[in-house]
C-alpha cells in the first residue's frame, strides 16, 4: 500500500470510539473519530474516507442510518458498517436496504471484524489500482495531444467521454493529420476497455490478401507462404477495441467481410472452417467523404450505415485556429524535451507565421514544423527565423532566389521533392517533414510524379 | 537509552514480567524496569461484560509524570476487552508512550485445559514484543511468524517466533535513524492523545 485508507469511527460514546480507532491504527490504517452525526458529515465534506464505523444509535437528532445516507450522498462509493448494541432484525433490513455494507453487532469476535474491514479494504485496493491504471492511460491519450480549447473540439470530447463507455461502433472523420487515431485512443483508454487491448490497422497499407489474413488471421497453407497458423487483428483485440484506420480504401470483398464480422461478431480464418467468436469494438477512420463513395457505388451502404452509428468529425486545424498557440506550444514542450534542445516558447512573430498558415497536413504538419525548427534553432525561444521555411518567398528574398517562370506549378512540385529526397538520400520521412507535409502526402505526389527513389 | 517501565495491575506472575527483558532489549534497544505493582482501576470492571476495558488501563499509565523517552507497559491477569470488540489480547497507542498486555487468555486453563506455564510465557514475549512493536510505530505484519503479525487466536500467536521479521527489525532501525524513537517524539505522542 503506498497511500494508506482511512477510516472515521463515529459514536457518541468516547471510550468506544477512541479504542476502536487505537486498534485500527494498529492494523495501519489512518483513523479519525468524531462523536456524532453532524460532525461526520462536516469530515466527509473535507476528506474522503474508505470507509465509516457508523453507531446505530446517537444522540442528537441525526442517527447512524441518516448520518450514511448523507455521507453516501457525498461519496456514494464509500464503505458503512453500522455498529449496534442490540440485534434487531428490523432494523439490520433498514441499515442494509439503506446501502450499508454491513452491520455489526457489537462487541463482536476480533477476527470478525479484522476479516470483515480486510475484505473491504482488498476490495478498495483493486478498485483503486484500476482507477490508476485507467487514469495513467487516460492522462496518456485522453489529455495528450487532443489539446484543445476550441469549442467543437471541447464537443468531441465530450462526446468521446460519452461514447466510451458504450460498445457501438465509431466512425471518425476527419483530413489527414487531425488525430483520428489520437481521438480512437482516448475512447478506448477512457472507457471500461481500457485495461484490453487496443489494435490499430491501416487498411490503405496492404494489399488485399495480406489485409484479409492481417485482420482475420489465417490457417496453416491457406496460402502460399501462410506456412504457419496466425492470428488475426480482430482475434487480438478481444475484449478490447480494434482501430480501422482508412476505411474508405478497402476492397469490395473485404468490405462484405468486415461486414458479416460487425453483424455477427464471429469470424473464420482465412483457410480455415472453426467459427471464432469475437468481443470487439470497432473505430474506423477515414479522410475520404463516405457518403459520396456510397452515391458512387464503391463503398457498401449496408457497412457504412453498420460503421456509421456515432460519427466524429474532427475539423481541420485552419478552422480551429485559435488552438494552434496551445498546440505550438504543447509541442514545444514535448519535442524540445525528447530532442534534448533547451527551447521553452515561441516568439510573437514566430507564432504569427504559424497563425498565418493553411496546415494542410494538419496537427501532424504543425508537429512536424515544430519539430523541424527546434533542430535548427540556435537560442532558447522559436523565432520567425526558425520558421522560415514555411515561408518560401521570403527565404527566397533573402537568399537571391526567384521562382522559375517557365515551369507549371507541377513541374515545380516534382523537381522540389526530387531535390528533397536527394538530400535526404531517399528518406520519406526526412523528406515529408522538411517539406512540411505528411508521408503519405508525400507518397502520393512520389506516385504521382512516378518519382525514383 | 530509553526505557521500558512495566506496572503490573493486579499481581501478575513475577516469571513472566523477567522473562521479556531480554526480547525487549533486542528487539527495540529498549531497556527494562519494573515499576511497583497497581490496583486495576475499579472504573475498568464493566459488570455487564464481566470483563476490564483496556482503554481505561491505558489511560491510568498515562496518568502522572515520567521521564521523557519512557515508554510505560501495564500488564495485567484479567482478561480485557474493548466496548467493540469481544476481548483483546493488548492494546497500544501506535507511536505512543503506552501499551497493555494481558496474560488471562494466554493460558489453555482459559479454554478448560490444563495450564501450561511454558506456552504463557512463549506467548506473553510475542504479545509484549508486538504492543511494544506498536508504540515504536510499527503496524500489522503480513508475516505469520513475526510478533507483529495481526492475532485473534491463542494458536495464531503460536506461529509466532521472539524475534521480528526482517522487514520489522528493518522498520524499527528506520524509525530509530529518524528520531522517532526520541523524547521528544514521545512526550508529542502521549500529550495528543
Ligand atoms: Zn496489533
Ligand atoms: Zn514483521
Amino acid at each position: 500500500m503506498n497511500t494508506k485508507w482511512e477510516i472515521l469511527v463515529v459514536d457518541d460514546e468516547e471510550i468506544m470510539r477512541d479504542s476502536m480507532a487505537a486498534w485500527l491504527r494498529e492494523d495501519g490504517y489512518l483513523v479519525d473519530t468524531v462523536s456524532c452525526g453532524r460532525e461526520a458529515i462536516g469530515r466527509a465534506r473535507e476528506k474522503d474516507y474508505a470507509l465509516y464505523f457508523i453507531d446505530l444509535k446517537m444522540p442528537g437528532g441525526i442517527d447512524g442510518i441518516e448520518t450514511m445516507l448523507e455521507v453516501h450522498k457525498l461519496h456514494p462509493e464509500a464503505s458503512v458498517i453500522i455498529i449496534t448494541a442490540y440485534a434487531t432484525v428490523d432494523t439490520a433490513i433498514a441499515a442494509m436496504k439503506e446501502g450499508a455494507q454491513e452491520y455489526v453487532v457489537k462487541p463482536c469476535h476480533p477476527q470478525e471484524i479484522s476479516l470483515l474491514v480486510s475484505r473491504i479494504i482488498k476490495v478498495k485496493n483493486l478498485q483503486r489500482e484500476n482507477t490508476i491504471l485507467r487514469q495513467k492511460l487516460a492522462r496518456q491519450y485522453h489529455v495528450h495531444d487532443i489539446l484543445s480549447k476550441n469549442s467543437r473540439m471541447h464537443q468531441i470530447l465530450d462526446l468521446i467521454r460519452e461514447v466510451s463507455g458504450l460498445k457501438s461502433t465509431v466512425l471518425i472523420q476527419g483530413e489527414s493529420g487531425t488525430g483520428k487515431e489520437l481521438v480512437a485512443r482516448a475512447i478506448h483508454f477512457s472507457g471500461d476497455r481500457a485495461g484490453k487491448p487496443f489494435i490499430g490497422v491501416s487498411c490503405a497499407a496492404l494489399a488485399e490478401t495480406l489485409l484479409e489474413s492481417e485482420l482475420f488471421g489465417h490457417e496453416k497453407g491457406s496460402f502460399t507462404g501462410a506456412t504457419s497458423q496466425k492470428k488475426g487483428k480482430f482475434e487480438m483485440a478481444n475484449g478490447g477495441t480494434i482501430f480501422l484506420d482508412e476505411i474508405g480504401d478497402i476492397s469490395p470483398k473485404l468490405q462484405m467481410d468486415l461486414l458479416r464480422v460487425l453483424q455477427e461478431r464471429r469470424l473464420y480464418r482465412v483457410g480455415g472452417s472453426d467459427e471464432l467468436e469475437v468481443d470487439v469494438r470497432v473505430i474506423a477512420a477515414t479522410n475520404r467523404d463516405l457518403p459520396k463513395a456510397v452515391q458512387a457505388g464503391t463503398f457498401r451502404d449496408d457497412l457504412y450505415y453498420r460503421l456509421n452509428v456515432i460519427t466524429i468529425t474532427i475539423p481541420p486545424l485552419r478552422d480551429r485556429r485559435d488552438d494552434i498557440p496551445l498546440l505550438a506550444q504543447h509541442f514545444v514542450q514535448r519535442l524540445s524535451h525528447e530532442l534534448g534542445r533547451p527551447v521553452t516558447g515561441i516568439s510573437e512573430e514566430g507564432l504569427r507565421i504559424l497563425l498565418e498558415r493553411d496546415w494542410p497536413g494538419n496537427v501532424r504538419e504543425l508537429e512536424n514544423a515544430i519539430e523541424r525548427a527546434l533542430v535548427t534553432c540556435r537560442g532558447t525561444t522559436l523565432t520567425a527565423e526558425d520558421f522560415q521555411f514555411l515561408v518560401p518567398h521570403e527565404a527566397a528574398a533573402t537568399s537571391g532566389w526567384q521562382p522559375p517562370t517557365d515551369l507549371t506549378l507541377d513541374e515545380v512540385e516534382r523537381s522540389v521533392i526530387t531535390a528533397m529526397l536527394g538530400r535526404t538520400r531517399g528518406n520519406v520521412k526526412e523528406a515529408a517533414s522538411l517539406l512540411g507535409i505528411d508521408r503519405s502526402t508525400l507518397y502520393d505526389r512520389i506516385k504521382k510524379y512516378g518519382i525514383p527513389r | 537509552m530509553n526505557r521500558l517501565l512495566v506496572v503490573s495491575f493486579g499481581p501478575v506472575s513475577p516469571d513472566l514480567l523477567d522473562a521479556i527483558a531480554d526480547p525487549v532489549w533486542r528487539s527495540y534497544d529498549l531497556e527494562v524496569h519494573r515499576r511497583a505493582e497497581r490496583p486495576i482501576p475499579a472504573d475498568a470492571w464493566d459488570a455487564k461484560r464481566q470483563q476490564h476495558g483496556s482503554e481505561v488501563l491505558l489511560r491510568t499509565l498515562l496518568v502522572g509524570a515520567r521521564d521523557p523517552g519512557d515508554r510505560l507497559l501495564g500488564v495485567t491477569a484479567v482478561d480485557l476487552c474493548i466496548p467493540m470488540l469481544s476481548f483483546v489480547f493488548g492494546q497500544a497507542q501506535l507511536k505512543g508512550a503506552a501499551a497493555v498486555v494481558s496474560t488471562a487468555r494466554l493460558d489453555p486453563s482459559f479454554y478448560g485445559l490444563s495450564s501450561r506455564p511454558d506456552l504463557v510465557r512463549r506467548r506473553f514475549i510475542a504479545e509484549v514484543i508486538h504492543e511494544v512493536g506498536h508504540t515504536v510505530g510499527l503496524v500489522h505484519c503480513a508475516e505469520r511468524s513475526c510478533p507483529m503479525s495481526l492475532a485473534t487466536a491463542v494458536e495464531a500467536i503460536d506461529q509466532k517466533g521472539e524475534e521480528l521479521c526482517d522487514g520489522c527489525t528493518a522498520l524499527v532501525h528506520d524509525f530509530k535513524a529518524a528520531g522517532s524513537l526520541t523524547a521528544e517524539t514521545l512526550r508529542r505522542s502521549s500529550r495528543s492523545q
